[in-house]
C-alpha cells in the first residue's frame, strides 16, 4: 500500500476528488453569480435555491415521468432559467434604480420560499438518484480506482465554464454582455435591447446553477437544504477570487475545493472551516479578493 | 442606497412614546399577559434595534448577526450552567465576548464595502456556527438545556417569572436607551452621513473606517446583550440561535417595522415572535417568511413603522398650494 504522508493513497486520492468535484461546484456557481452581479448588480442568495432545484427537478423528472438523466441536464435548467427570468421580469426589475442591497434581500426572501416550499412537498430526509447506467462502474487507473461519474462530474463542469467563456470573451451576445457591464445607458443607446439582454443574463447564469443541481444530484442527496449549505461556501469563495474574471472563478472554485478535500484528510477537525479560514486570509492581505478589481 | 424613515432629531414625540411603552409594558403582566412570551419579544427587540443601527443607521447590512446573539447566549449558558456562575457576570461576560467578537468581524468585513460586506459577516457567522458545531459544551444539535436563572446580585430569586420580567425589561430598556442616545448623538450623525455619501464624508475629515468599526462593534456588543438575556428566559442555548435563518430573521423583524425608524424594529420583533409563537402558519413559516421579505422589499420598504411615520406627516402637513 502506498502512503503519502501517513495516509493511504486511495483515501487521498478519494478525498482530492470529491474535493475536486466541490471546487467544480463552486466554479459554477460563483461564475453564475459574477455573471449577474456583472449587469445586474445584485447578488443572486437565491442561486442555492436554484441549484437545489435543478437536482430536485432531475429527481422529479426521473421518479415521475421516466426523464432519463441526460434529458435531466438539458431539461432542468432550461426550467430554472425560465423561471429565473419570470422571477427577473416581475420582481428584479424593479430594484434596479435602488441599493444593491434590497436585490440580496428580495433574492434572499425567495430563496426561503423555494426551499420551504420543497421542505414541505418532499421533507428533509435527501433523496437518492440513481447514477445513469453510461457512467456507472469505475475505472483502474493501476494506482487508483476512479468512479466514472465523478470524473464526469469534473469534466463536464469544466467544460461548462469553458463554453461560458467562450459565449462571454467570443461571440457577440458575449460582447454586449460586457459592453452592458461596463456602462448599460451607452449600449441601450446604440439600439441594443438592454433589458432583455439582462433577463437572458439572469437566465443564463441560474441555468448555470440548475445545471450544476443535476450533476450533483447522484452525487449527494437531493435535499430542500443542499443548495444554501453551499451558497454560503460559495459567497466565501467569490470573496476570495472576487468577481473580475471567469478564469479566475474556475481556478479558486477548483483550487479550494482541492485544498477542503486535502484537509478533510489531513486536519478533519478544519474542514468546514478551512474555506473561511482562508476568506480570512485574503481579506487580511489582499482585501480585493485575488483576481478582483477594485471598481 | 439603504432609505430609512424620515430623519429627525430627538424629539417630545418619541419621548412620549417611550414612556407610554414603558408604562404599558410594566403594566402587561398584571393584566395576563404571559411574561415568558414578552420576555422572548422584549429580547429579540433589543437584537432587532441593534441591528437596525447597523443597517439602518450606517447603511451596513450585516449577515451574520447570529454570531453574536447565538454566541454571548452560549457563552452565558456554559457560565451559568457549567461553572455555576450567577446571571449578572454570565450575562456580563456574553456581551462582552460578542462585543470582542464584533470587533473581530468588524474589522475584517468594513475592509470591503456594500455586497461584499454582507457576504463576508454571512461566511464569518457560518464559521462561528461550525466552531459552535464542534465544540463539546454546545451538546451539539441538542444544545445547553436547562441553563438556571440563578438569583441576581446574590438576592433576587430570577426563577420566578416576574422577577426576570423586570428584569428583561431593564436591561433590554437600557440596550433601547443606549442605540437611542447613539442615534443621536453627533457620532449618529456621521453614521448617517456616511451612509448617504461615504467619499463626502471622508473628505469632510471623519475617519470612516473607525465609525464603522466603533458602529459595528456596538451592534454586535447589544446582539449579544439580547442574546445572553434570552438564554437565561429561555434556558436554552442552541444551534437556531447562531444559525443563518436567525441573521435572516432579525434581517426581517427591522425590515418589516421599518428601517432606520426608532420604534421599527420593536414592532417587526414582536409581529416576528407573535406569528412564530401562534404557529399561524404552521409548517408554511418559512415560506411566509419568505413572502413578507418578498413584499417589504417590493412595495413596502419603509416598514410598518415608516409607513404610518409617513401617513401622520401627510395628515398633519398638508403640501403647500
Amino acid at each position: 500500500m502506498i502512503e503519502v504522508f501517513g495516509v493511504p493513497l486511495q483515501g487521498l486520492f478519494g478525498q482530492l476528488l470529491v474535493g475536486l468535484i466541490n471546487g467544480s461546484f463552486y466554479a459554477v456557481l460563483s461564475l453564475g453569480l459574477a455573471i449577474i452581479f456583472g449587469l445586474l448588480n445584485i447578488i443572486n442568495f437565491t442561486h442555492g435555491a436554484q441549484y437545489m432545484m435543478g437536482a430536485f427537478f432531475a429527481w422529479i423528472g426521473l421518479t415521475k415521468f421516466g426523464l432519463s438523466y441526460w434529458a435531466a441536464l438539458l431539461v432542468a435548467p432550461l426550467l430554472v432559467g425560465a423561471i429565473g427570468m419570470v422571477i427577473e421580469r416581475t420582481m428584479l426589475k424593479r430594484l434596479y434604480h435602488l441599493d444593491h442591497l434590497y436585490g440580496l434581500l428580495l433574492t434572499f426572501g425567495l430563496a426561503l420560499i423555494i426551499e420551504g416550499y420543497f421542505f414541505n412537498e418532499f421533507g428533509s430526509s435527501g433523496q437518492s438518484y440513481d447514477i445513469p447506467e453510461a457512467l456507472s462502474g469505475g475505472t483502474n487507473l493501476g494506482f487508483v480506482f476512479l468512479p466514472n461519474y465523478r470524473a464526469w462530474v469534473v469534466v463536464a463542469s469544466i467544460v461548462m465554464c469553458l463554453v461560458s467563456w467562450f459565449l462571454i470573451e467570443r461571440t457577440r451576445l458575449g460582447a454586449y454582455l460586457r459592453a452592458g457591464t461596463e456602462n448599460p445607458k451607452l449600449l441601450q443607446s446604440f439600439g441594443v435591447n438592454v433589458p432583455l439582454l439582462v433577463t437572458l443574463t439572469y437566465g443564463y447564469g441560474v441555468a448555470l446553477a440548475a445545471f450544476a443541481g443535476v450533476l450533483a444530484a447522484p452525487v449527494f442527496q437531493v435535499s430542500p437544504d443542499m443548495g444554501s449549505k453551499l451558497i454560503i461556501v460559495v459567497f466565501a469563495v467569490v470573496v476570495i477570487g472576487g468577481m473580475g474574471s471567469i478564469l479566475g472563478s474556475i481556478v479558486t472554485g477548483l483550487g479550494l475545493g482541492v485544498i477542503e478535500g486535502l484537509t478533510k484528510v489531513y486536519f478533519p477537525e478544519f474542514s468546514a472551516t478551512i474555506i473561511f479560514l482562508i476568506m480570512v486570509i485574503v481579506l487580511l492581505l489582499r482585501p480585493a479578493g485575488l483576481f478582483g478589481r477594485v471598481r | 442606497m439603504i432609505t430609512g424613515g424620515q430623519e429627525r432629531g430627538a424629539s417630545g414625540r418619541d419621548y412620549r412614546i417611550m414612556a407610554l411603552l414603558v408604562v404599558a409594558l410594566i403594566a402587561a403582566p398584571f393584566l395576563g399577559v404571559y411574561p415568558v412570551l414578552l420576555m422572548k419579544i422584549l429580547c429579540f427587540a433589543l437584537f432587532a434595534c441593534a441591528f437596525n443601527l447597523l443597517l439602518g443607521y450606517s447603511g451596513l447590512l450585516s449577515f451574520g448577526h447570529a454570531a453574536f446573539f447565538g454566541g454571548a447566549a452560549y457563552i452565558t449558558g456554559y457560565l451559568c450552567k457549567n461553572l455555576g456562575l450567577g446571571p449578572g457576570t454570565g450575562i456580563l461576560a456574553g456581551t462582552v465576548c460578542a462585543l470582542a467578537l464584533g470587533w473581530v468581524v468588524g474589522s475584517l468585513a468594513i475592509r470591503r464595502a456594500g455586497i461584499y460586506f454582507a457576504m463576508i459577516t454571512l461566511a464569518l457567522a457560518q464559521m462561528m456556527y461550525f466552531v459552535w458545531l464542534q465544540l463539546e459544551f454546545t451538546g451539539g444539535e441538542d444544545g445547553l438545556q436547562g441553563i438556571p436563572r440563578g438569583r441576581l446580585a446574590g438576592i433576587v430569586d430570577l426563577s420566578q417569572d416576574l422577577n426576570l420580567y423586570f428584569v428583561v425589561l431593564a436591561i433590554c430598556a437600557a440596550g433601547f436607551w443606549v442605540v437611542y442616545r447613539a442615534i443621536h448623538s453627533p457620532f449618529g450623525q456621521v453614521l448617517k452621513a456616511i451612509r448617504e455619501n461615504e467619499p463626502r464624508a471622508i473628505s469632510l475629515g471623519y475617519d470612516v473606517d473607525r465609525v464603522k468599526l466603533l458602529a459595528f462593534t456596538l451592534s454586535a456588543g447589544l446582539a449579544g446583550l439580547a442574546g445572553s438575556t434570552k438564554s437565561l428566559v429561555l434556558q436554552l442555548a442552541s444551534l437556531t440561535d447562531v444559525h443563518w435563518h436567525m441573521s435572516g430573521e432579525v434581517v426581517l423583524m427591522t425590515l418589516l417595522g421599518g428601517l432606520g425608524t426608532v420604534f421599527g424594529p420593536l414592532v417587526g420583533a414582536a409581529l416576528v415572535v407573535l406569528l412564530q409563537n401562534a404557529a399561524v402558519f404552521g409548517r408554511w413559516t418559512l415560506v411566509a417568511q419568505g413572502v413578507i421579505f418578498v413584499v417589504c422589499v417590493l412595495v413596502f420598504r419603509r416598514g410598518i413603522v415608516g409607513e404610518i411615520a409617513a401617513l401622520f406627516k401627510r395628515v398633519t402637513r398638508p403640501q403647500k398650494p
